[in-house]
């Protein structure tokens, strides 16, 4: 498909919110977070056209959106961009399936055989026929995500779209997301409160704070960062203990030991329970602060399986008035991985800047699981 | 029963007049905010709070042959409204318009906008939402005002009165009939009968409205 890029400079009034901010996003996942009323949901109405009140300049490749400058607004149903909503919004007096043809229907592109696809990959078949307050939330949402993407969208917004599901739900509805934001190559922006998810779906994460761009970049780069740490540990709904987000490989199956064994780049690695991925997979692991100990001398002796070599960068204050002690580890990669220990244990251990340490690694989650 | 066929046919006609009407000026107030929203709100709820003999009579003044309205019309189209049948229908359907715009009104105001937007990046245009969406499930609302708008004007005495007169076989509707029939002595039996069959129409027109708009709702249950 296309490869064309979004490309946003805004400036709205949103009662007492200002909003002021660029952003360009290809083709992938980019997720925007931030603190409750920074203006995510806003943003993404104004770049779908719902929301008109803004002044600036909204593109995508060729197609001129927004022009305050020049006069130019594209109606909402010109800009042919997919929403889905925080709330699935089927139509209540149609079919599941009279939903799903809503807007290929007026559009008249989607081909029968995309019909059937997004059918199957969304598990819609058996629903066709119920109307929508017949469906459980999961359902619902799914097929809001359904008749979205058969209306042919060039460019895919997403509003916390698994924010009202319980958890049984969202592990229902994962699977389908990460399929399609696999599949799909078209630009998909992905408002998110909850950082699994981030981490799972986002190639690119774009942080605002008060309307304004705090910090944007690979998802990795930009989560690991000590300011956007704290700026999200204070979100509510937010996991006070981001941990570390790296990205590894696999590099090798010991079916004999049952472990795989990951590659984080610099010649460092982790072992894992075994997976059933191919090697040279790439998978996005999250190391929660909790689950990391420290070691001041070789560890041995232990059940731990991972220990990883490095020194102190620094010592921060964690929520709770715990310490997050970030160590850069040794190798090439220029890794870090930050550990939540007590206080007390910085003092007995005497741990600052620049000491040699051990970060011994309790478990790994991985993003996929 | 002429006067009966007289006032089903002025308020049928009257208030399918209003219909589009009633439902445009309903969808701007509850979703536009202009200017002179206040003011057209106001306007539209004149009918209802001023004395029907004045309404008839501004009516008279706008309507009648040498008023701005009407003469334009008996100019152009060769249309006169007042003193005839036409006349009490434009009456039924002013009477009973702040009816419908209400009820139209809040039905739409409980629609979920939502639902719109979402048509909209779905493809639709404005008009297109609001024609396959919210028409739909506001349709219990357009009944319930349109019965309510029909049953007012079966009732309308002052304004018709006053704008079309009380022409027996033109526009003498079943008030203005039984108005007559009380005026002569001896003639409580007829009036008796005048009074019963407007009681069972008006009752038919409440039971209706709220018998279709129970099926409706039944048929859009999980709406709201």
């Amino acid at each position: 498909m296309s490869g064309e890029i979004l490309q946003a400079d805004l400036r709205a009034r949103l009662g007492t919110l200002e909003l002021e901010l660029s952003l360009k996003a290809g083709n992938g996942t980019t997720a925007i977070v931030g603190p409750s009323g920074a203006g995510k949901t806003s943003l993404l109405r104004i770049i779908a056209g719902l929301h008109r009140q803004a002044e600036g300049r909204i593109s995508f490749g060729d197609h001129v959106f927004h022009d305050s400058a020049a006069g130019i607004f594209l109606k909402p149903e010109k800009r042919r961009i997919g929403y889905v909503f925080q709330e699935p919004r089927l139509f209540p007096h149609m079919s599941v399936a009279r939903n799903l043809d809503y807007g290929a229907r007026r559009r008249g592109i989607a081909s029968a055989g995309a019909r059937d696809e997004i059918i199957t990959l969304l598990g819609l078949a058996n629903l066709l026929e119920r109307l929508p307050h017949k469906l459980s939330g999961g359902e619902a949402q799914r097929v809001a995500m359904g008749r979205t993407l058969l209306s042919s969208p060039r460019l895919l917004l997403m509003d916390e779209p698994m924010a009202n599901l319980d958890l049984r739900r969202r592990r229902e509805i994962m699977p389908f997301l990460e399929m399609l934001h696999q599949r799909l190559s078209l630009p998909i922006l992905y408002v998110s409160h909850n950082l699994d998810e981030v981490i799972r779906l986002a190639d690119n994460v774009l942080v605002i704070d008060r309307g304004r761009v705090f910090a944007t970049g690979g998802t990795a780069q930009v989560l690991n960062r000590p300011d956007v740490q704290q700026l999200l540990a204070g979100t509510p709904g937010m996991d006070a203990d981001l941990g570390t987000i790296l990205d590894a490989s696999i590099s090798a199956h010991e079916p004999e030991k049952m472990i795989t064994r990951l590659s984080l780049g610099g010649g460092l690695e982790l072992r894992v329970p075994l997976r059933h991925e191919q090697p040279g997979t790439a998978l996005r692991l999250r190391l929660h602060a909790r689950d990391i100990a420290i070691a001041t001398q070789t560890p041995h002796g232990l059940s731990i399986r991972n220990s990883l070599p490095g020194r102190i960068d620094r010592i921060n204050v964690a929520p709770g008035g715990q310490r997050d002690v970030t160590i850069r580890l040794d190798g090439g990669g220029n890794i870090e991985i930050t550990a939540r220990v007590t206080q007390g244990a910085v003092d007995d251990l005497q741990l600052a800047r620049g000491h040699a340490v051990w970060a011994l690694v309790k478990s790994v989650a991985l993003a996929s699981d | 029963m002429e006067a009966l066929s007289i006032s089903l046919k002025v308020g049928l006609i009257g208030t399918a007049l209003s219909l589009v009407p009633g439902i445009a000026i309903a969808w701007l107030i509850a979703r536009r905010r202009f200017p002179g929203r206040m003011l057209l709100d106001g306007l539209v709820h004149l009918p209802l709070v001023l004395p029907p003999v004045v309404t008839g009579y501004l009516l008279l003044l706008l309507f009648g042959r040498a008023g701005y309205i009407g003469a334009f019309l008996h100019a152009q189209f060769g249309l006169t409204l007042a003193f005839n049948w036409k006349g009490a229908a434009l009456v039924a359907a002013i009477t009973g318009f702040p009816l419908l715009v209400r009820a139209v009104r809040l039905s739409i105001e409980a629609a979920d906008e939502g639902l719109e937007a979402a048509a909209r990046t779905l493809g639709a245009s404005g008009f297109g939402a609001f024609v396959s969406v919210t028409l739909p499930l506001i349709m219990p609302g357009i009944i319930a005002g349109t019965l309510l708008a029909f049953a007012r004007a079966l009732g309308e005495f002052g304004a018709t009165i006053t704008f079309a007169a009380n022409i027996p076989g033109e526009t003498q509707t079943l008030p203005l009939l039984l108005y007559s029939v009380l005026q002569s002595p001896d003639s409580e039996a007829l009036g008796l009968r005048i009074v019963v069959l407007s009681l069972v129409l008006a009752a038919g027109a409440l039971f209706l409205s709220e018998w279709l708009s129970r099926v409706m709702q039944r048929r859009l249950r999980g709406a709201s």
